[in-house]
């Protein structure tokens, strides 16, 4: 019991305001969030992972199906003609959201990794022949490695990766180095790192790639839901993200593509929408951005994708970032106190996440210790296992936040925290 | 942390801190690498096998501390006995880490991973090491997965 005397002392600002956010009337919009987990308030801290979903965008799936469903884009009765309204007014939010110059630079996929594939399949394809190579960093997802590596087995092209300091930063002359060998076809880089919170800076990464000629695809996964975009600033040719980690329902993505680029793209899959006119001898593809979308689409999760938009843009992005960085500076430093624990990424520029080891103790088990305090967090690779490699160790545990986290929640988790010591001690 | 208790017995938390034959076998006749993709864990065990009788048995990697214990408490409880009967304790540890059948007589102290049995995320994490065990004795050369 001599740790839990050393704990630190409770936060002594009110913990339901926070940059002008009224945090009791934000998360009084989240129905899960009211639940107990073995017994304690649930305090959701794994939202890189994915994150929770306000009323407003539950209730327009809800609305969606018992009001107005039909399949889009092909019914005459006034159902479909709604679902289409709807489902195309979804596409000019997110068109809004990211500035983009036009909506038929925004392509509906399943997630971040589809949208990824798409162009590493379509672009990638018709674009990367044998010898030439691919620019991304040490700091990529999963989803951001695998399917260049498929591009350049299939091409005989080459994956060149640009490495980041111990602090968890891109090293920005050996990026560049490597965008000098005249043969790189396209840099794909991170906006912010899941398993590091790195805020790369990609409008200098974009404007150093696009310098040398190179198309630049940006997987803004984890940034959207913390910093407001916009495409046409950023100047970006392909940006990816996913609408679970933004408030919206799982099974949507985004792909934004500059529309010279998306207009010279082969289709990625074939069938039905995405179509002009078929015939067995010949199929002429249909215009941006059908011919990107065959099949029916997650139409009510587009729509509720819309609602979090809107859900979202009314908080406003500057607030939450504001917020976000309040709770980054109190969980650091509380973190901190705790003897043994070690924050993986330090970064000058970072976001709401802190990926720490604990002396003596395995992620995995920080993990379900932590579960039966109630506070959830992710133990794990992070899907970056690379990034793992590059420290040294197997897994990390991560504490992630969202817009409904309070000052209390980061007490909760170092509490908690102090109990692993205790356990194990 | 009374139920925590249950899963983090002091046997399993002094495992994980000094686990048992700990150590590359030099002269093993068999050996086999258990992985959990879940978690990225990974352990070689080691077996040292004469006339169908397990002479030696050891372990090397990192992982958690159920998955740690249960691969220090697996050597102890294999070391000495025939191959014969790898299979049986497995079924029987098994059962004990995923049901909540009353614990056998004969399993002896790998019976105080049965608090995992509350923890099914947890589950691969003490089997890794049997699971590599099986593997080598198999003569698996490949890597084995709990996935």
């Amino acid at each position: 019991m001599n740790a839990m005397s050393a704990l630190p002392a409770l936060s002594t600002l009110p913990p339901t305001r926070s940059a002008g956010l009224d945090l009791v009337r934000i998360r009084a919009e989240f129905p899960i969030l009211r639940q107990k987990i073995h017994g304690k308030p649930l305090v959701y801290l794994d939202n890189a992972a994915s994150v929770q979903k306000p009323k407003a965008v539950i209730d327009a799936i809800g609305e969606c199906y018992s009001g107005y469903y039909a399949n889009i884009h092909r019914g005459v009765h006034l159902l479909s003609e709604r679902s289409t309204a709807a489902y195309e007014g979804a596409r000019e939010k997110v068109r809004a959201f990211l500035n983009a110059a036009s909506v038929q630079e925004i392509i509906f996929t399943r997630n971040t990794t589809e949208s990824i594939n798409l162009v590493a399949s379509s672009f990638g394809g018709s674009v990367v022949k044998a010898g030439d190579e691919i620019v991304i960093t040490g700091m990529e997802h999963h989803s951001n490695i695998v399917p260049w590596q498929l591009l350049c087995e299939r091409t005989g092209a080459v994956l060149k990766v640009a490495p980041f300091t111990d602090a968890g930063e891109l090293i920005l002359e050996e990026y560049e180095r490597l965008l000098d060998s005249g043969r790189v076809k396209l840099a794909a880089f991170v906006h912010l790192s899941n398993a590091l919170g790195t805020i790369n800076p990609v409008k200098l990464m974009i404007e150093l790639a696009h310098a040398r000629g190179v198309p630049v695809l940006v997987d803004g996964a984890q940034a959207v839901p913390h910093l407001a975009v916009d495409m046409q600033a950023l100047d970006c040719d392909f940006y990816a993200f996913s609408s679970h980690k933004i408030y919206g329902p799982s099974g949507v993505g985004v792909l934004y593509g500059k529309q010279a680029l998306l207009e010279a793209m082969p289709p990625y899959q074939g069938g039905g929408d995405m179509i002009r006119l078929v015939t067995f001898e010949k199929t002429e593809y249909a215009d941006l951005p059908n011919k990107f979308e065959a099949g029916t689409p997650s139409i009510a999760e587009v729509i509720g994708l819309g609602a979090a938009l809107d859900w979202l843009t009314a908080i406003g992005l500057d607030a939450v970032a504001a917020h976000e960085h309040e709770l980054l500076e109190y969980t650091t430093t509380q973190l901190q106190e705790i003897p043994g624990l070690n924050i993986m990424g330090m970064a000058r520029d970072k976001a709401a996440l802190a990926a720490f080891t604990l002396q003596g103790v395995h992620p995995h088990d920080i993990g379900t210790i932590l579960d039966r305090e109630g506070v959830a967090i992710r133990a794990g690779h992070h899907c970056a296992q690379p990034v793992m490699q590059r420290y040294g160790v197997p897994a990390t545990a991560r504490a992630s936040f969202a817009v409904y986290n309070t000052r209390d929640e980061v007490d909760a988790l170092v509490k908690s925290l102090w109990k692993v010591k205790e356990l194990f001690e | 942390m009374s139920d925590l208790r249950d899963l983090y017995q002091e046997v399993i938390l002094d495992h994980n801190k000094r686990p048992r034959n700990f150590r590359i076998l030099p002269q093993s006749t068999h050996k086999a690498d258990g992985v959990n993709p879940l978690c990225g864990d990974r352990i070689s065990v080691y077996l040292d096998v004469e006339d169908g009788v397990i002479k030696d048995i050891a372990f090397q990697g990192a992982g958690c501390a159920i998955s740690s214990a249960s691969a220090s408490l697996m050597t102890e409880a294999l070391k000495g006995k025939p191959v014969a009967e790898v299979e049986h304790l497995f079924e029987a540890f098994h059962n004990v880490v995923t049901t909540d059948c009353e614990c056998p007589r004969g399993l002896g102290k790998l019976s105080v991973l049965a608090g995992v049995r509350d923890y099914p995320s947890r589950v691969k994490c003490a089997t890794l090491a049997w699971h590599a065990v099986r593997a080598a004795l198999e003569r698996h050369t490949e890597p084995v997965a709990t996935e």
